[in-house]
């Protein structure tokens, strides 16, 4: 494209605006529900299993794609993070192990 | 125990921003990259920025550049929009366990704070509310450095696609999940958690052997949430 730099396409900017909104009205909207719901002894274990059970949904298929170094690496982290609980070690005690097994053809 | 009030402080805004410095490094590589994906998809300078800055959800942003194409028509305007929303889905979640949190402070300050919301901030925000945390500063000071951060890294990546040319060869793709796991170890209290997160884990395997793409994250969360709810102790 031959276009200034600080031009933008009239529907590509529309296309933004839309992602934007439905993805903020997605921030929103779960909290907004969880003000209207009554939070019965149920809702709230539901609730505070959550966190656990997202990072679990999000991480598996990282892990599942990237193959046994990126597993390995995960498991560098966490065992790092069971005995010194400080997560920039462990962040970077993996990504040093992922470097380093890369560097190893893995 | 009596519940503490949440307040706001700009020492806790600092706290929380400090936080986030161990991913800058995964930030402002995933920022970057996008940067050039959006370069060689022919975006402007001008339209790059208002992507990254006003979506500001990094998976989706490269799964909706997967589907743009040059020019740009109703229908592909409609997919990048669906496929934004799809990937997304989670936020719908985090939100809501951020509920407890955030209720306590006022909508005119929480709903403007939750554009900021990302996977980050909300797993530091929710991580320290459970060590006792009641400065929602936590929360707002992470996400304004991760916007920013995010919002000033996709210019390198953009004028020079070819600075980090492979940012796996540093170990840079793996700082994300890594944080996760890590802030993933303290949540562990027992049996509850063991159950929800096998639950979690099965479901999000499957889905995404069966369907693929980012839906696992939701239908995992949602049966670790079910499993959580429904085990009586």
């Amino acid at each position: 494209m031959t276009d200034a730099a600080f031009s933008a396409d009239r529907m590509f900017v529309l296309a933004v605006v839309c992602m934007a909104m439905f993805t903020y009205a997605l921030r929103a909207g779960g909290y907004w529900v969880m003000g209207r719901l009554p939070i019965t002894p149920r809702v709230r274990r539901g609730l505070e299993s959550l966190p656990g059970a997202i990072i679990v949904s999000t991480v598996l298929p990282i892990v599942l794609q990237g193959g046994l170094a990126v597993g390995l690496c995960l498991v560098v982290a966490t065992a790092v993070q069971v005995r010194m609980r400080k997560e920039y070690i462990a962040v970077f005690a993996a990504a040093a192990a992922a470097a380093g097994l890369r560097a190893a053809g893995l | 125990m009596p519940e503490k009030d949440v307040t706001l402080s700009l020492k806790g805004c600092v706290r929380g921003a400090m936080m986030c410095v161990p991913v800058f490094p995964g930030i402002i590589a995933l920022g970057a990259v996008f940067g050039t994906v959006a370069a060689q998809k022919g975006l402007t300078f001008l339209e790059t920025l208002l992507m990254n800055s006003l979506v500001f959800a990094g998976a989706s942003q490269f799964v909706a550049m997967e589907v743009y194409g040059d020019p740009l028509t109703w229908g592909t305007l409609v997919a990048m929009v669906g496929v934004t929303g799809a990937v997304n889905m989670r936020m719908l979640l985090i939100g809501a366990s951020l509920r407890p949190w955030l209720g306590r402070v006022p909508a005119y300050q929480s709903y403007p704070a939750l554009y900021l919301l990302t996977d980050l901030n909300w797993l530091l925000a929710l991580s320290e509310y459970g060590k006792g945390e009641r400065d929602w500063g936590i929360y707002l000071g992470s996400g304004l450095i991760v916007w920013s951060v995010w919002s000033l890294a996709v210019i390198p990546g953009y004028f020079a696609g070819s600075l980090i040319a492979d940012p796996k060869a540093f170990g840079l793709d793996v700082v994300l999940p890594a944080f996760f796991a890590a802030l993933l170890v303290p949540l562990w209290k027992g049996k509850r958690q063991t159950v929800s997160w096998l639950a979690a884990g099965v479901v999000a395997t499957l889905t995404w052997y069966l369907v693929g793409g980012y839906w696992s994250i939701f239908t995992g969360a949602l049966a670790g949430a079910f499993a959580g709810a429904y085990l009586d102790d």
